[in-house]
């Protein structure tokens, strides 16, 4: 769900949030309007309310891990790890984490990829979150999700600071709910 | 989908529940200074470790002449993988690290005293182990996060910058308009071995004319002489680590 829909409408924080957000027109390739995170990180205040947002929704939740999808979950699951007590677990593309690990592969738009996490990160029962900075089609969520939850852990809920048009109107992914700060900028000519 | 559970070439100590204290600390002026053989990942030389006296002089740890209670534990917390990725090295895992929530915290506040109020504005981190520790910094110090990352990875306009490595090079790239002359920047990575990265990252930050105004890693191989790449630059260490 939107976090607009969720008790913040009309916070003027998604709007700051929102606006720092830079748009690359045909970045990987034609047609795709990158939605890029890095002008978020430059603008101290808006970067603060972001994770001050996830803060404040998952601080009394008990969760006990925050698990973020490289590279750009890095950028904001720690801080929300710290500020709410939690462990930070690293999902990684195959071959960077050095310890034994398990492994997902997911869909690309062609072929797949592959996910990582060390086994013995996360323990049974353990509330999780996953971070990540956006959410299209879900598949990386999706494979993270199974990760966690193939060593008993509870996934909670799935955390993005945008979300695609694809996922609007799904309040759940893969039946776990998904919270979604801002929609993404630029689309209205695409629309 | 398939779950698949791959198991590494080598690895003798994989305790998650109970961190292995592997690292030695090279802070106490007053012990005598140990003498170690050790191999050096790159040739078959065993080094001898130089004093702790020495290695103090060389690099500031977080350490000065007493050592930190905090650093202990945030070094006990690192655990080390043997032979990853290549037979020889004795990987420096953090991802221990950010599961003890009490160090993961020291580790950044070790890392705030030191920079807050400092007119530090921007805080620069080497893809992709210090984007989990340059913004947590960032955020606390009131400074921009800026990612330093490899080729083709950041959409808008970059400039890039080549470093060597052992067999052949690599680039890190940042984005144009980041950062603005006259800035104060520290740049953070997880670890620092041969500085071949950080050396480049301080390149790319002083062609735009930022000041650097020190490296901070977590991690130092003190053997591997990377803080001679670094030049002017000063490098902070919270832990020391044979290589």
């Amino acid at each position: 769900m939107f976090a607009a829909e969720n008790g913040l409408k009309g916070d003027p924080r998604l709007e700051a949030i929102s606006a720092a957000i830079r748009v690359v027109p045909n970045f990987p390739k034609k047609g795709i309007m990158f939605q890029d995170i890095t002008t978020l990180l430059l603008d101290h205040k808006a970067f603060k309310h972001t994770i001050d947002i996830f803060v404040d929704r998952y601080k009394d939740m008990q969760i006990s891990v925050v698990a973020g999808v490289e590279a750009r979950g890095f950028l904001f699951g720690p801080s929300i790890a710290l500020a709410i007590g939690a462990k930070f677990i690293p999902l990684r593309k195959p071959g960077k984490l050095p310890g034994k690990v398990i492994s997902e592969s997911y869909e690309l738009e062609y072929g797949h990829d592959r996910l990582e996490m060390h086994v013995g990160a996360v323990e049974p029962r353990e509330r999780v979150i996953i971070i990540d900075d956006l959410v299209a089609t879900g598949g990386t969520l999706s494979a993270a999700m199974s990760l966690l939850e193939s060593q008993g852990a509870e996934v909670v809920e799935c955390a993005c600071v945008i979300g695609l048009p694809e996922v609007k109107g799904q309040h759940k992914l893969k039946g776990k709910p998904l919270y979604v700060l801002v929609e993404p900028s630029g689309l209205d000519e695409f629309c | 989908m398939q779950t698949i559970i791959i198991s590494p070439l080598v690895s003798h100590r994989l305790c998650l529940a109970r961190a292995v204290p592997c690292n030695r600390l090279l802070n106490n002026h007053h012990r005598a200074p140990p003498s170690i053989r050790l191999s050096n990942h790159r040739s078959t030389t065993s080094l001898r470790l130089f004093s702790s006296a020495a290695a103090s002089r060389d690099s500031e740890m977080a350490t000065e002449d007493v050592q930190d209670p905090r650093i202990a534990k945030i070094a006990s917390s690192i655990r080390v993988i043997p032979d990853f990725p290549k037979p020889g090295i004795m990987f420096q895992d953090i991802t221990t690290l950010l599961l003890d929530t009490e160090a993961f915290k020291d580790t950044i506040a070790l890392f705030v005293d030191r920079y807050k109020d400092k007119g530090i504005s921007v805080v620069a981190g080497v893809e992709a182990r210090g984007f989990i520790f340059g913004p947590p910094i960032a955020l606390a110090i009131g400074a921009k996060f800026v990612p330093m990352r490899k080729p083709k990875k950041l959409p808008g306009k970059v400039i890039s910058e080549e470093y060597s490595l052992e067999y052949g090079t690599d680039t890190i790239e940042m984005h144009v308009g980041a950062v603005e002359p006259g800035e104060r920047a520290i740049i953070i990575d997880d670890l620092i071995a041969t500085g071949g990265t950080l050396a480049a990252a301080i390149r790319l930050l002083e062609r735009v004319g930022v000041k650097i105004v020190e490296c901070a890693c977590v991690i130092e191989l003190p053997e591997l002489k990377g803080k001679e790449k670094l030049g002017e630059t000063s490098l902070f260490v919270l832990v020391k680590s044979a290589a």
